[in-house]
């Protein structure tokens, strides 16, 4: 097991490197020195009890708060090349009567023209080919409130994979889906994954599925506590204390 | 205004007789879908309420224009409109409140100053009343010119910003992610409403220009399957409403105002009773 074993130097060529990171608000400190690397074809899980400071390190790396210390990304031959981020939201909710379908929604977010004039025949065909990847081509019509929790993961990580990114995040997508879902959620990301060369980030509180789809397990609680492989992670003391201690359920 | 009125002479309508009905009639023309329009953002970004809050800031504007003896209180009303908007998007933004806490008390406090400088000084209310009540008829060709350019001004807008609007009003976490600037976008929505209601009020009336920019858009919402329905549905339903409501209105010798309201009420009723069978 690994505790703040990354250093400056990294034998990757394609990652992205987060130093020393900090995050205060006022005057809680919510994040203090942060370091991880994130290696292009691996998907790491960011672990940690509530208020761990989990979510607010995905804005960090996302650009949303003001942070201390550096964010980095390279592939190989380009150092501190702009590194491009797609991102699922944590449980969003949908009103049902909203009048968006999952093709409204896409256009809104790729196309110029305004999703009121009604959407053309080639975002339609582009909308299918996202949704394609995601083997969700049959949801393209249906309401955005109308969707059930798995199926609205898959449609938002259609929609964070156009354009393409370098690195993939996702704020908690197994909350509120079902078993069979998160399986099939969990296979996909894997297939992406593999597929794209992505690298992906999540924050979960199921650890179930660590062993068999984390390249890399984060235990945080404001800072790193621990890291390494799920094995290693889930049976350290860091884990046990942390847990245990807060009294959560693991 | 000349081929407008030669064109409403050709209509076989008798109750287009009136030069001020024919204003009216094209007044409606252009302010309905802009209501019916600029509605659908408001039922989605569940803003109803601080529409509502507007028409009230924009009476106290009149009453400091008033006040303050200027001839047209309208420019003033629209000034602080905005001003009341900018300062509730800013409190917004900063403050732990929700919204609804916070449209209360701007809209009280609004209120109040209004009634205050209104009757300052033992100064009668009464002739505030036409702001609260409104008078379609009373709109004249310079006021119908200043609302189709609006109409323009607004349509462009929509055009170049509903995309990032509705992303902003649905899946505010989501348009951040993507590069939008939610907390801009509300602001400059919010302004947007703060001219279309001030200009609006004279004619329709305070009490029930609200229910003109939520109405269509409710009524849209109860059987639209997407984006283009609902805003088509929307504006047709304000423009049929304001056509019917001044035929009625001109009919029974009632406020126009209160008609045009009353068959969009009337419209949305209907919708409710097929949102099942729509979807």
């Amino acid at each position: 097991m690994n505790v703040g074993s990354h250093g400056g130097i990294c034998g990757h060529s394609c990652c992205l490197r987060i130093q020393n990171l900090g995050v205060t608000i006022g005057n809680d400190s919510i994040l203090k020195d942060v370091t991880m690397h994130i290696h292009c074809g691996e998907l790491v899980a960011l672990i940690g009890p509530n208020g761990a400071g989990k979510s607010t390190l995905l804005k960090a790396i996302l650009g949303q708060i003001a942070h201390e210390g550096t964010i980095s990304f390279s592939v190989p031959g380009q150092r501190n090349r702009k590194v491009k981020i797609g991102y699922v939201p944590q449980s969003p909710t949908f009103d049902p009567g909203d009048p968006i379908t999952v093709c409204d929604l896409f256009a809104c977010c790729m196309s110029k023209r305004p999703a009121f004039l009604g959407v053309g025949k080639k975002m339609r065909a582009k909308v299918l080919q996202c949704l394609g990847r995601v083997q969700a081509e049959g949801l393209i019509d249906k309401r955005m409130g109308n969707l059930s929790g798995g199926e609205l993961q898959r449609v938002l990580l259609a929609l964070a994979l156009e354009p393409l990114p370098n690195v993939l995040i996702l704020d908690e997508p197994l909350s509120g889906v079902d078993v069979e879902g998160m399986t099939a959620l969990m296979d996909m990301l894997d297939e992406v994954r593999v597929n794209y060369d992505l690298s992906i980030l999540m924050t979960t509180h199921n650890f179930d599925m660590l062993k068999r789809y984390a390249n890399q397990v984060v235990l945080i609680n404001h800072t790193v506590l621990c890291d390494g492989t799920a094995d290693d992670v889930l049976s350290g003391k860091e884990f046990a204390q942390v847990f245990h201690r807060t009294g959560e359920a693991i | 205004m000349e081929i407008w009125y030669k064109f409403c002479e050709l209509l076989p309508f008798s109750w287009l007789e009136y030069d001020f009905i024919k204003n009216a009639l094209l007044a409606i023309l252009i302010m309905t879908p802009l209501l019916g329009l600029v509605s659908t953002m408001i039922v989605t970004g569940k803003m109803s309420f601080f529409s509502d809050a507007l028409g009230h800031s924009a009476f106290t504007g009149i009453a400091i224009g008033c006040i303050c003896g200027i001839s047209s209180p309208t420019w003033v009303a629209v000034a602080f409109s905005v001003v009341f908007a900018l300062l509730f998007s800013f409190v917004r933004n900063r403050s732990a409140h929700t919204a609804d806490t916070l449209i209360g008390v701007f809209s009280s406090t609004a209120v109040a100053l209004g009634i205050f400088i209104a009757t300052f000084g033992g100064k009668s209310f009464t002739k505030y009343n036409e702001y609260l009540i409104g008078d379609i008829l009373s709109v004249t060709p310079s006021q119908i010119g200043i609302l189709a350019l609006v109409l323009v001004l607004v349509v462009v807008f929509w055009v170049i910003f509903n995309n990032r609007m509705t992303l902003t009003a649905t899946y505010p976490q989501l348009a951040s992610s993507r590069g939008i600037h939610t907390g801009l976008m509300h602001t400059v929505f919010t302004t947007v409403i703060a001219v279309i209601v001030t200009l609006a009020i004279s004619w329709i009336g305070l009490l029930i220009l609200n229910s003109l920019l939520v109405l269509p858009g409710a009524s849209a919402r109860n059987i639209a399957k997407n984006q283009k329905q609902y805003h088509l549905l929307s504006v047709l339903f304000a423009l049929f409403a304001g056509i019917v409501g001044l035929i009625l209105s001109c009919g029974l010798g009632a406020s126009a105002g209160a008609s045009i309201c009353l068959v969009l009420a009337f419209v949305f009723a209907l919708t409710f009773c097929f949102r099942r069978a729509a979807r």
